[in-house]
């Protein structure tokens, strides 16, 4: 039996500390990682907790990343709460077996600290890992600081392996702002963490082997269709599961989470569209603007897959212009945040102007000061009822200002 | 626990937990290997397979022809799937918290026995890393490669196994060419230097001396690798029904050695002693050329102008037994 970690009512803790207890406390069974910044002190921090006698589960310090994914895969496939950490390039190589994890019904967690992806090489944070993984079939919490990194994360494998669900869960926080920047962070003790993950249920077990089972199978043309379906039907049925888990959690902390987060939306008649940490830079925009007159809003998504595609319809049903803030270079598109809330509004009969801009690459900082350009940009839009500044831009990029569409 | 076998007729009829109803290739032997491995132990077994032959032949949804869990991931990782069930199963069996039946047969003694199988091309190739890598870290398991020197699932490719002169469809044989170009990489040695406490070259064909080496396999603690001669009915070109005697020609010609590579550790891990024993001499030591004879990815070097391949190919050959030999001789 781990040893009980004694935990303040508040700890100071950066991101990946925050995600390390939260490993920690869900008693994971196998965890295999390989290192990459900013994800490393995460697997760093959980083999001091296993060297101290507070975990008794195993690390496993594989050599790639895909093996860390394949051993999360075979360790779950054989009955036992599996877990990892990356980021970036790492993720990148994990995707063969991020596809696999999920079409296998696994719950394994997944905790990603959001970094560029090279070329050129870049440690910093932004989005490209997150774009690059949505669509394999994963849940995908998003989280804004530490506490919520936290949060999500213990909350991960509560949703993931619920039996209507048993699918994998990645929880994105920023690389960097959130995992190095360390804040107040109010945990739960480790009985009430144990207390609400719940005990893991093994499906399928292949330890039990006097129930032989064949995991990872072939399907052709005759049954592949009707398994995929079966996987987006079952993940498109999550919200449920994600709903009451938020539900749960609040009712335990006080501390309430939603598909979609909106800040200051219900009069709100322009809206900054962000993922991770620039919501809250957003909020500190918005309500400066709002001291300027104009009616600002933020909204992001607390969950990006299952897309909560109604949710964002309704939050967004009054505003006149939206900002869709993508944090990936969008490689000769639109970026897929604006892509996806276009989608949204045009299905709900809504037509206001939609803009998309590129921002925060590679670590670029976006200000305070940057957010406003772009509430000004969405307050003139809104006032002339058409879009009177290119549809996509770049934010905060040195040179000659850059635009398309 | 060893298993004790008595004869060939009452092991080829005992604990089939492999059917033989899957979609392997008339004369395979995938399927022979993969039946005197399971049929080494009545223990309870989990596998885990790499893409490949094996996999794709004997897992087609709705259908299995497992009767042992089994996993199959991708092609490169089987190593790492294999060594992460043992870990897993090491930290239930520390947490007291295994399957109630699982449990029991732990008590009687009857541990589980953790086997990845994969082909030349998941071993040699694209595996390799994650193979070093479960190796390196000393799981406790056996990675069996079934080695038909050629990628024969995606239709003949060449692999790092593939010897010199072979004709794939990716290094084929022609009007400038005899074939593949490379001599096959010594994955036994390879493994063998891991610091593995059991390495072992096998045929099918020598039946006793594969699951003896396999029961010694499932007795050590730490990662075992066995290299399995598969003569590929598909890929070799030979009959069906010729398959154990190419595999024979390979033992006999010692194109294929059998032997085995010991590194004994103390209890900190520390290798004290590494013996190799060779396990079969032929009573009379067969030409190459009769081996390549019987296989028509080999035709191409009976011509006048490649006839100096199968020269080197003799030279290379003997060259190796006499290393073997005097390795096995000075007990290194």
């Amino acid at each position: 039996m781990a040893k009980k970690y004694e935990l303040n009512e508040v700890e100071v803790w950066d991101g990946n500390m925050a995600a390390a207890h939260a490993l920690r406390q869900a008693e994971v069974d196998i965890l295999a990682a390989y290192p990459i910044t900013p994800s490393t002190p995460i697997v760093q921090n959980y083999s001091k907790f296993l060297a101290d006698g507070y975990v008794d589960g195993e690390f496993i310090m594989v050599e790639s990343e895909h093996s860390a994914m394949s051993g999360c895969v075979a360790a779950s496939a054989a009955g036992v709460r599996a877990a990892t950490a990356t980021s970036s390039q790492g993720f990148a190589l994990m995707v063969e077996v991020l596809y696999q994890a999920s079409g296998m019904r696994l719950p394994i967690v997944l905790t990603v600290v959001n970094r560029a992806l090279a070329a050129p090489l870049n440690v910093n944070g932004d989005h490209s890992d997150m774009y690059l993984g949505r669509d394999a079939g994963w849940i995908n919490l998003c989280s804004y600081n530490p506490q919520e990194a936290y949060d999500l994360t213990l909350m991960a494998f509560k949703i993931g392996e619920d039996l209507n669900v048993r699918l994998p869960v990645m929880v994105h926080q920023d690389g960097f702002i959130c995992s190095h920047t360390a804040q107040n962070v109010r945990p739960l003790q480790d009985e009430e963490a144990r207390e609400f993950i719940g005990e893991y249920k093994p499906v399928n077990s292949m330890l039990d082997v006097a129930n032989p089972v064949t995991h990872g199978v072939q399907t052709e043309e005759d049954w592949h269709f009707e398994h995929k379906a079966r996987q987006h039907n079952d993940l498109m049925n999550s919200f449920g599961t994600i709903k009451d888990v938020f539900a749960e959690f609040k009712d335990r902390t006080g501390r309430e989470y939603d598909l979609v987060y909106t800040y200051k939306m219900d009069d709100a008649d322009v809206a900054i569209f962000a993922l991770g940490t620039t919501v809250e830079s957003a909020r500190i925009a918005a309500d400066q603007m709002r001291e300027k007159g104009v009616k600002a809003g933020v909204i992001s998504l607390r969950v990006l897959r299952p897309f909560p595609f109604k949710e964002i319809q309704e939050a967004l049903s009054n505003v006149k212009a939206v900002a869709a803030m993508d944090r990936s270079a969008p490689g000769g598109t639109f970026g897929a945040l604006f892509n996806e809330i276009s989608a949204a509004l045009l299905t709900a009969g809504k037509r206001p102007v939609v803009l998309n801009y590129i921002y925060g690459l590679g670590g670029r900082d976006t200000t305070i000061t940057m957010l406003k350009e772009v509430y000004e940009d969405l307050d003139k839009c809104a006032k002339a009822g058409e879009p009177v500044v290119p549809l996509q831009q770049f934010l905060g990029l040195r040179g000659p200002k850059l635009s398309f569409y | 626990m060893v298993k004790k076998i008595k004869n060939l007729k009452e092991f080829s009829l005992s604990n089939d937990r492999f059917e033989g109803a899957n979609l392997m290739c008339p004369g395979c032997s995938h399927n022979i290997i993969v039946r005197e491995v399971l049929n080494a132990t009545d223990d309870p077994i989990i596998v885990a397979t790499a893409t490949g032959c094996l996999e794709v032949c004997t897992a087609v949804y709705p259908k299995t022809s497992w009767d042992v869990s089994w996993i199959h991931i991708g092609f490169e990782n089987a190593a790492v799937a294999a060594a992460t069930v043992s870990a897993a199963y090491e930290v239930m069996k520390k947490k007291g918290k295994l399957p109630p039946a699982t449990q029991k047969m732990v008590d009687e003694g009857r541990e589980p026995k953790i086997v990845a199988f994969a082909g030349d091309g998941g071993t040699y190739d694209i595996g390799f890393q994650s193979l070093s890598g479960a190796f390196e870290r000393g799981h406790n398991f056996m990675y069996v490669c079934l080695d038909n020197e050629v990628y024969a699932n995606t239709g003949g490719q060449r692999s790092s196994s593939t010897p010199i002169g072979a004709s794939t469809t990716t290094s084929p044989a022609g009007s400038v060419s005899y074939g593949e170009k490379m001599m096959k990489k010594s994955m036994v040695e390879i493994m063998a230097d891991h610091g593995a406490p059991y390495v072992a070259q096998v045929s099918p064909s020598k039946w006793k001396d594969l699951v003896k080496k396999v029961q010694k396999g499932f007795e050590v603690n730490g990662p075992v690798y066995i290299n399995a001669q598969s003569a590929c009915t598909t890929e070799w070109k030979h009959a069906p029904e010729d398959t154990i005697e190419v595999s024979d020609l390979g033992v006999d010609s010692c194109v294929w050695p059998l032997y085995e590579i010991i590194n004994e550790r103390d209890e900190h891990g520390i290798i004290y002693s590494t013996k190799l024993n060779i396990t079969y001499r032929p009573k009379k030591k067969i030409p190459v050329e009769e081996y390549l004879a019987a296989q028509p990815r080999f035709r191409h070097l009976f011509k006048p102008e490649n006839r100096h391949i199968i020269d080197l190919w003799q030279k290379a050959v003997d060259a190796r037994w006499e290393y073997l030999q005097k390795r096995e001789e000075a007990g290194v």
